[in-house]
């Protein structure tokens, strides 16, 4: 019965959706954190999404997260020489996290995440109604 | 008369199975929505049931020397042409998916309803109330 692989499918997407809600959360809480240097400076982090293509005989995949990855954008440098982590030249490095960017993977991965779950629910419903067949 | 219960129950029980199949195709178009070079895919449902059914047209042969027609196997994955493509390579539309998930749950019931009745009226027969 294929019906409950829709179960294992969707919940995959739920998961992935989650992970890039989080990484969302993350960057938003982190988009003032102040460093003095470049290396130890927050930079935007994404989830990378694939199809799980790994069983040859599967037909339908679901959806897997390689892994999480730093966006390489140039950080933001302001000139703050009072600030306590400021570098000798008076600057402090910011991260590179683009609020506008972040509000519309927000809103993109929470309308997923809901129609995955809608997906989840209609096939809860094809399946209970299949188990009183006859009935 | 001999009442079998393959016959009694028809197409229904099939055409079932090929909605459960398409219910879990769509499913899988929906959950990768947003990954890179993703591309939907879909089932002809007509010619799936209609090779469960054993229904098909082929070509016919007509000299020894003809190679039977392949073609496309009915109820095999195709895939499916998007009207706007996204620029990372996916082509899964969300609102068609959704449509089509829909529409499948739905039909699925039906069969699902029509078989339900079939199973009543053998019921009903066996009884013989």
């Amino acid at each position: 019965m294929s019906l409950f692989k829709v179960f294992d499918i969707s919940g995959s997407a739920l998961r992935a959706q989650t992970i890039r809600l989080n990484t969302t959360a993350s960057n938003m809480a982190n988009i003032d954190s102040i460093s003095s240097s470049t290396a130890t400076t927050y930079r935007a982090r994404q989830p990378v999404f694939a199809a799980q293509l790994n069983d040859a005989e599967d037909e339908a995949a679901g959806v897997d997260v390689l892994g999480i990855t730093e966006s390489q954008a140039p950080l933001r440098r302001e000139y703050r020489p009072d600030h306590p982590l400021s570098d000798p030249q008076g600057y402090v490095n910011l991260p590179n996290v683009n609020p506008v960017e972040e509000m519309a993977n927000m809103i993109s991965a929470s309308r997923s995440y809901q129609s995955n779950l809608e997906v989840l629910n209609t096939s809860k419903q094809m399946l209970l109604r299949t188990l009183t067949l006859g009935d | 008369m001999a009442i079998g219960f393959e016959g009694a129950l028809s197409v229904h029980a099939q055409a079932l199975e090929i909605r459960s199949r398409r219910a879990e195709i769509l499913a899988a178009n929906l959950a990768n929505v947003d990954t890179p070079n993703y591309q939907a895919r879909d089932i002809d449902f007509k010619a799936a049931l209609a090779s469960v059914q054993g229904r098909e047209e082929t070509l016919k042969t007509t000299n020894a020397a003809h190679l039977p027609a392949q073609g496309d196997a009915p109820g095999e994955l195709l895939y499916r042409t998007p009207v706007q493509m996204a620029l990372d390579g996916n082509t899964v539309e969300e609102e068609q998916e959704k449509a089509g998930f829909s529409d499948n749950a739905l039909r699925y019931q039906a069969s699902l309803q029509l078989l339900g009745n079939r199973v009543q009226g053998l019921l009903a027969a066996i009884r013989g109330e």
